[in-house]
C-alpha cells in the first residue's frame, strides 16, 4: 500500500477537485493518529467499555455436528453494541473527527445499520450526525430511521437515482463538496477514495486480530462481502498466514438472472465513489441496479483491497443465493439459538458448504457480522411468498 | 498545436471578448430536442459547446443536471448516438464541442477508443470532473494522441501550487469551479469567487480560465467577464430553459437566452 492508497491497480482517489484538500487533510490526520498512543488508548477504551469488545469466538458444536466436517467457529460481532461490527469503525472515525475538530458529521446508510452505529458513536461522543438514506430504504427500514432519530441524528431521505445506498453515498459526497470546510464524512465501508479503504480496514481489523488471539490461524475464514468491511477486517490480519480466506457475495436470485449484488463474481473494474474497483456496470459503464435479500450487501461496488485480493488469488470469492441464505439463517436459529443478520447468513451459507468438504480436525471461522433482529420481517415475508 | 479551442480563445482575446461556454445534456429532454437546443446555442452566439454525456451517478452535479442525465439515459442515450449528434453539429457549425462526462464512461470504453472515436466525430476536448491529475496519465496521453484537449477543474480551495500543476495537465482551458458545491444556477457572484479567479489566473499562466458552477444569468456573466475570466460557463440555467420550453420552441428560447448571456461577454 502506498501513500496514494493503491492496492495493485485499485483504490486511488477519483474525486472532484473540491474534495482533494479535505481528503488530504483526512489522510494526514489519520496517518498521524493511527499509531498515536493516546488515540489508540482512547479508542481501545471505547471498544472495550462501550462496544463490548473483545467479542467471543464461539465453537458452534451443534452446527458442526449437523454439517459433519470441519469445526465451525462463530466470531460474534453480532454481540457488539448496536448488534453489528459497524460500531468498530464508527467509534474510530468519530474519535478521529473529534480530534480533527470537525463540528459536523455526515454519513450514508443503506439498511440503516451504519447510520445507527454512527448515531450511537456520535451520541456517545457528544456530536450529531446527518445521515443520508435512500428514500426506498427509508420506507423499508422505518424502525432504523426512528432509532437514528432517538439517538439524536437527523435522517435525510435521498430521492435521486435508485433511491438506495449508492445514491445515499452520492448525496453524502455532494453534501461534503458543498460544506467541505467543517464537515467530516463518516463513510461506513472499506470503499471510497483513499484513505477510507485503509482506515476502515484498520478499524475493522480488530476482528481478525482477536480471532488470531483466540484461535491462532484457523484453516479457513469466511465472511460476507458487500462493500466488504467486516470481511477485510477478518482477512487482512490473516492474509500473511496460511489461512484459506473465502468471501461470500450476494448471489440474489442467481447470477444468471442479473438480480444480484455479486460485484467481484460478475463485475469488472471501473471508477465509482472515488475509487477504482470492481463494479457492476453495463457495457457502456453505467452503474447497474443491484438486488439482494440483505440490504447491507446491496451495493454495486466493493472495497479496492478485495479487488486486489481477487486478482492475486489470495481470497476466493463466491456467492450464496437468497434461498441458500434463508436456509443458513434458519439452520443457525435452530441449531444454535442465534439469529444472524441476513448479511452474515451469506457467510454462514458459504462456511457450511466449505466445512462439509473439510476434515473434522480442521477449523473454519465465520464472521457473524451482525444479529438478525432487523431482518425478521423480511424472512417472514420470504417464507410467505415461497409458499 | 492549438486546436479549435485554443484558436477560439486567441481570436476572442484579440478583440476584447470573453468566451461564452454553454452546456446542454445530450438526449435531454429527448434526442431531437437536445439537438434543437444545440442549434439554439449556436444561433445565440455560444463560443463553445459543452455537450453532456449522461452517467448514472453524477456526483458533481446538482438536481437539474442529475435529472437531465436520468432522462437522457432513460431515452437510451449511447456513445454511438452521442457521436452521431456531434457529427450533426459539425455539418452546420464550427463551434468547438467539449464532452462533459464522468471518468467511468471513458475508462469503461478504454481511453484510447474513447478519445479516437470522439475525435473522429468532431469532439474537441473532454471534461471529467472525477478524474484528478494524479490518476490521469493514460487518459491525457490518449487524448493528446488524438488531438483533443483535456480540461481539468480547480476549486476555490485548491492551493496555488496545485493549480499550476493542474494547469500543466490541462489544454484548451482550465475550468475554475467558482463555488463550493455541485452544479446549479444559484446566481450571485461573491467576493471570494472573484478573489479565487484572480489567484487561479495567476497560477494558470497563459492557459485561459473558464469559470463555472452557479452562474445563473447575464448579470453573473458580466461580473466574471469584468473580473478577467477568459470564459464563463453556464449550464443548469440553460438546461432549465430547455426543460421549461414547449418542444417546438426550444431552439428559439435557448437562442434568446444565450444571446442575452453572450452580450455580456463583450467588454
Amino acid at each position: 500500500m502506498s501513500d496514494t492508497g493503491k492496492f495493485g491497480g485499485y483504490g486511488g482517489s477519483y474525486i472532484p477537485e473540491t474534495l482533494v484538500p479535505a481528503v488530504e487533510e483526512l489522510a494526514e490526520a489519520y496517518g498521524r493518529l493511527a499509531d498515536d498512543a493516546s488515540f489508540r488508548a482512547e479508542l481501545d477504551g471505547y471498544l472495550q467499555e462501550y462496544a463490548g469488545r473483545p467479542t467471543p469466538l464461539y465453537l458452534a458444536r451443534n452446527l458442526t455436528e449437523r454439517v459433519g466436517g470441519a469445526r465451525i467457529y462463530l466470531k460474534r460481532e453480532d454481540l457488539c453494541h448496536g448488534g453489528a461490527h459497524k460500531i468498530n469503525n464508527t467509534l474510530g472515525q468519530a474519535l478521529l473527527a473529534r480530534r480533527m475538530k470537525k463540528s459536523r458529521i455526515i454519513a450514508e446508510t443503506g439498511a440503516g445499520q451504519h447510520g445507527v452505529a454512527t448515531a450511537m458513536a456520535c451520541a456517545a461522543l457528544g456530536m450529531k450526525a446527518a445521515v443520508y438514506m435512500g428514500s426506498r430504504d427509508v420506507e423499508r427500514q422505518r424502525l432504523n430511521v426512528y432509532r437514528m432519530n432517538l439517538l439524536g441524528s437527523e435522517v435525510i431521505p435521498v430521492e435521486s437515482g435508485s433511491r438506495t445506498l449508492k445514491d445515499a453515498i452520492n448525496e453524502a459526497i455532494r453534501d461534503w463538496i458543498t460544506n467541505v470546510d467543517g464537515t467530516y464524512y463518516l463513510l461506513g465501508s472499506a470503499v471510497g477514495p483513499h484513505p477510507y479503504p485503509v482506515m476502515v480496514r484498520d478499524f475493522q481489523s480488530v476482528i481478525g486480530r482477536e480471532i488470531m488471539e483466540q484461535i491462532g490461524e484457523p484453516d479457513a475464514a469466511v465472511a460476507c462481502v458487500g462493500g466488504g468491511s467486516n470481511a477485510i477486517g477478518t482477512f487482512h490480519p490473516l492474509a500473511s498466514g496460511p489461512t484459506r480466506l473465502v468471501g461470500i457475495e450476494a448471489g440474489g436470485r442467481g447470477i444468471d438472472t442479473g438480480l444480484h449484488s455479486a460485484t467481484l463474481t460478475a463485475g469488472r473494474p471501473g471508477i465509482l465513489h472515488g475509487m477504482m474497483s470492481y463494479l457492476l456496470q453495463d457495457d457502456a459503464g453505467q452503474i447497474s441496479e443491484t438486488h439482494s435479500i440483505s440490504a447491507g450487501l446491496d451495493y454495486p461496488g466493493v472495497g479496492p483491497e478485495h479487488a486486489h485480493y481477487k486478482d492475486i488469488g489470495r481470497v476466493e470469492y463466491s456467492t450464496a443465493t437468497d434461498r441458500e441464505v434463508i436456509d443458513a439463517f434458519t439452520l443457525l436459529c435452530r441449531t444454535e439459538g442465534i439469529i444472524p443478520a441476513l448479511e452474515s447468513a451469506h457467510a454462514l451459507a458459504g462456511a457450511v458448504r466449505l466445512a462439509a468438504n473439510m476434515k473434522e480436525s480442521e477449523s473454519v471461522v465465520v464472521t457473524l457480522s451482525g444479529r438478525g433482529d432487523k431482518d425478521i420481517g423480511i424472512v417472514r415475508e420470504y417464507g410467505r411468498q415461497d409458499r | 498545436m492549438a486546436g479549435r479551442i485554443g484558436e477560439l480563445f486567441g481570436r476572442l482575446s484579440g478583440r476584447g471578448e470573453r468566451a461564452l461556454i454553454t452546456y446542454v445534456m445530450a438526449g435531454y429532454p429527448d434526442h431531437d430536442s437536445s439537438m434543437a437546443a444545440v442549434r439554439g446555442l449556436v444561433r445565440g452566439g455560444a463560443d463553445l459547446i459543452e455537450l453532456g454525456f449522461p452517467f448514472s451517478d453524477p456526483l458533481a452535479d446538482g438536481p437539474v443536471i442529475q435529472d437531465a442525465a436520468t432522462t437522457s439515459l432513460g431515452m437510451g442515450m449511447s456513445m454511438g448516438t452521442y457521436h452521431g449528434m456531434v457529427r450533426g453539429i459539425r455539418e452546420y457549425a464550427d463551434t468547438p464541442v467539449v464532452m462533459m462526462t464522468y471518468a467511468n464512461i471513458a475508462h469503461s470504453m478504454g481511453y484510447g477508443r474513447f478519445a479516437s472515436e470522439s475525435a473522429q466525430a468532431g469532439v474537441d476536448g473532454f471534461i471529467l470532473p472525477d478524474m484528478p491529475v494524479e490518476e490521469s496519465g493514460d487518459y491525457t496521453r490518449e487524448a493528446r494522441r488524438n488531438g483533443t484537449d483535456t480540461i481539468f477543474l480547480v476549486s476555490p480551495n485548491t492551493p496555488a501550487r496545485r493549480v499550476s500543476r493542474i494547469a500543466r495537465a490541462s489544454t484548451g482551458f482550465l475550468y475554475m469551479v467558482a463555488v463550493y458545491g455541485t452544479t446549479g444556477a444559484r446566481g450571485g457572484v461573491s467576493g471570494d469567487a472573484i478573489d479565487s479567479l484572480r489567484r487561479t489566473k495567476e497560477a494558470a499562466g497563459d492557459l485561459p480560465v473558464g469559470v463555472g458552477f452557479g452562474v445563473a444569468g447575464p448579470r453573473d456573466v458580466r461580473r466574471y467577464a469584468e473580473a478577467g475570466a477568459d470564459g464563463i460557463i453556464v449550464g443548469s440555467a440553460i438546461l432549465r430553459v430547455v426543460g421549461e420550453s414547449p418542444r417546438g420552441d426550444i431552439e428559439s428560447r435557448v437562442a434568446e437566452f444565450v444571446a442575452s448571456l453572450k452580450a455580456q461577454t463583450i467588454l
